[in-house]
């Protein structure tokens, strides 16, 4: 193990290193706890300069109260997970598609299918921007979910057939030739054996992509207008335009906003970290 | 009846699917993928292509101007603020491999709640960049922020860093490295629970340590890692845009711009609808793109053939 383990170091050496641990820690999140702190104070204490003391009262429910049901901001969030759910589970199926079929078969053009989802998942959103946009509203899906989920299905089926495909080809190739010899149809081979042995890969694609979306901002802006559509990462910008300067009340807003992945990372932890990973290590 | 007379009639009486399933089958599980990623992603990167060589305003009868957009780019003084900010985005960027690496190393320990450290830690990754971006302009107010506070304590006055056209970019570029570190801390972390302990055991008993340990024992076996945080990395510096719109909007003096954002502007905002010249742009920083791609994808497929 790299660095020496701190047990076999002296006991001063060990005291140390636990304290530095928490400190460390505030130190990283310190911009965040500043915005929690910010959510749970009164107005007053911004009008009368009491940036950084302590709160001139506890004001969480009333703050949070506001954002929930005094603003648009339940509305915006809604439209986050229709927009969120349906990509996440389009995107996970045509990969494990496409990545059933990459891994699994060889056939000459293989690497180069492969090679344009890789090469595709890498390109700047901008280069694509002008003419997503006019398909989407000739397509008459301006400025709904609809035309979202269409896009974001379709730009992280890249990331997802990449990871869906190096994830077949480490499973063990002889039980579809097994299952092949005792002349099982394809296509059951990869609902009734693949697909099972898939369970982890698609649990982590899944929170990955829930995650990826949720906090997508640019084709927010450029796809959608207003809070009939617009996910809360975009609704957070008209949000505090609506309270500007009420930095109680922005502070709750983003606070709520960012939620959601949040919690998907605290309880899905496992899965997030072996997705975002994977490939790290031969 | 005799077995050969049973082959004779058997191909007929399956179908031609059944006869053609290993190579039919494939394709017909690519059809759905291939379909949505050929509309969405490869069609319109020609397309924006040949927009670039359009003066158009997204509504009316388009006009060919043959390079007309990039002569243009050459004398835009927007343009060439743009590409300087891409060039220190690309660089400074980089930073969070380093730092990743050091705070995976501080983190590779087995005290009671380092499990709970190493999540907190990695947390900024999972915020998006929009709620990054206010907490950071927050952080950064000129006389209300912590860090005007943090700086009087010590005895300096306030600094307004985003209002300050030198200083902008590089409060910014911060800004996304919080994220970004926690993300390169992760492949690290993971990095490091796979390195070969016996390798370092014999590295020891030969007397290396400290930093020769990490740079010709531990660094080399961290190369998957190094590798993804690299792809990763780059990629988030090209595609910075939701940092500058939300903390600055590309001010002050259009002073913090990059290419991502200034071909919004022009092709969506209130300057106007320039398709044409914001598909210009955008082909500019795809072919910057193209040169990381490509070395990405040979460096894959090289990968692909030693692994084959």
């Amino acid at each position: 193990m790299f660095p020496r383990p701190i047990q076999q170091a002296s006991a001063p050496a060990q005291t140390a290193y636990k304290t530095m641990l928490p400190i460390a820690l505030i130190l990283w999140l310190l911009p965040l706890i500043a915005v929690a702190v910010f959510s749970i104070k009164p107005a007053s204490d911004f009008t009368q300069g009491n940036y950084w003391g302590m709160p001139g009262s506890f004001e969480m429910f009333n703050n949070y109260g506001q954002v929930f049901f005094n603003s648009d901001m339940p509305r915006y969030m809604l439209n986050s997970v229709l927009i969120t759910v349906p990509t996440v589970i389009g995107a996970v199926a045509l990969s494990a598609m496409a990545g059933f079929a990459l891994g699994i078969y060889k056939f000459q053009s293989n690497i180069w299918v492969f090679f344009m989802f890789v090469a595709g998942n890498f390109v700047p959103f901008q280069i694509l921007m002008v003419p997503v946009r006019d398909l989407t509203l000739d397509l008459g899906l301006y400025n709904t979910k609809t035309g979202l989920v269409l896009f974001h299905i379709a730009f992280q089926t890249g990331f997802c057939t990449l990871f869906m495909r190096n994830f077949i080809r480490a499973l063990p190739f002889p039980l579809i030739e097994a299952a092949r010899v005792e002349g099982v149809a394809e296509w059951r081979i990869f609902w009734f054996v693949v697909l099972p042995l898939m369970k982890p890969a698609l649990a982590a694609l899944a929170v990955l992509i829930f995650t990826f979306i949720w906090n997508d901002y640019f084709w927010a802006i450029v796809l959608t207008q207003g809070p009939d559509a617009q996910p809360v990462t975009a609704g957070i910008t008209s949000f505090n335009a609506q309270y500007r300067a009420a930095y109680h009340l922005m502070s709750a807003g983003s606070i709520v906003a960012a939620l959601p992945p949040v919690l998907m990372f605290f309880l899905m932890q496992k899965h997030f970290i072996a997705g975002l990973t994977l490939g790290a290590v031969k | 009846m005799t077995t050969a007379a049973l082959q004779d009639t058997d191909p007929p009486k399956r179908g031609w699917y059944k006869r053609n399933e290993i190579a039919v089958t494939p394709w017909l599980f690519l059809a759905p993928a291939i379909l949505f990623f050929a509309v969405y992603v490869i069609i319109p990167i020609f397309q924006s292509f040949s927009i670039s060589l359009y003066d158009w305003d997204g509504l009316g009868q388009a006009e060919y101007i043959g390079l007309g957009n990039y002569s243009e780019l050459m004398n835009d003084r927007a343009f060439e603020v743009s590409l300087w900010n891409n060039l220190k985005w690309l660089v400074f960027y980089l930073l969070a491999i380093p730092a990743g690496l050091f705070i995976a190393l501080f983190l590779n320990q087995t005290v009671t709640g380092i499990r709970i450290y190493k999540s907190l830690f990695f947390f900024p990754f999972v915020l998006s960049q929009v709620v990054v971006g206010l907490v950071f302009a927050w952080f950064y107010l000129p006389n209300e922020g912590l860090l005007s506070n943090m700086l009087a304590m010590v005895g300096f006055g306030p600094v307004n860093v985003l209002g300050d056209p030198n200083l902008a970019t590089y409060g910014i570029i911060l800004a996304g490295l919080w994220p970004q570190t926690a993300y390169c801390m992760i492949l690290y972390l993971t990095g490091l629970n796979a390195v070969d302990p016996e390798q370092v055991e014999a590295a020891r008993l030969d007397g290396a340590k400290g930093w020769k340990m990490l740079w010709y024992v531990i660094i080399p076996q961290l190369k998957p890692a190094t590798f993804i945080a690299f792809v990763v990395t780059i990629i988030g510096a090209l595609r910075s845009f939701d940092l500058i719109s939300i903390m600055t909007n590309g001010g002050p003096f259009g002073q913090t711009r990059v290419l991502s954002f200034y071909m919004f502007e022009k092709a969506l905002s209130e300057y106007g609808f320039r398709m044409g010249y914001g598909a210009a742009i955008a082909v500019v920083l795809f072919l910057i793109m193209l040169v990381f791609i490509a070395y990405f994808l040979w460096s894959m497929y090289r990968e692909e053939k030693g692994g084959q």
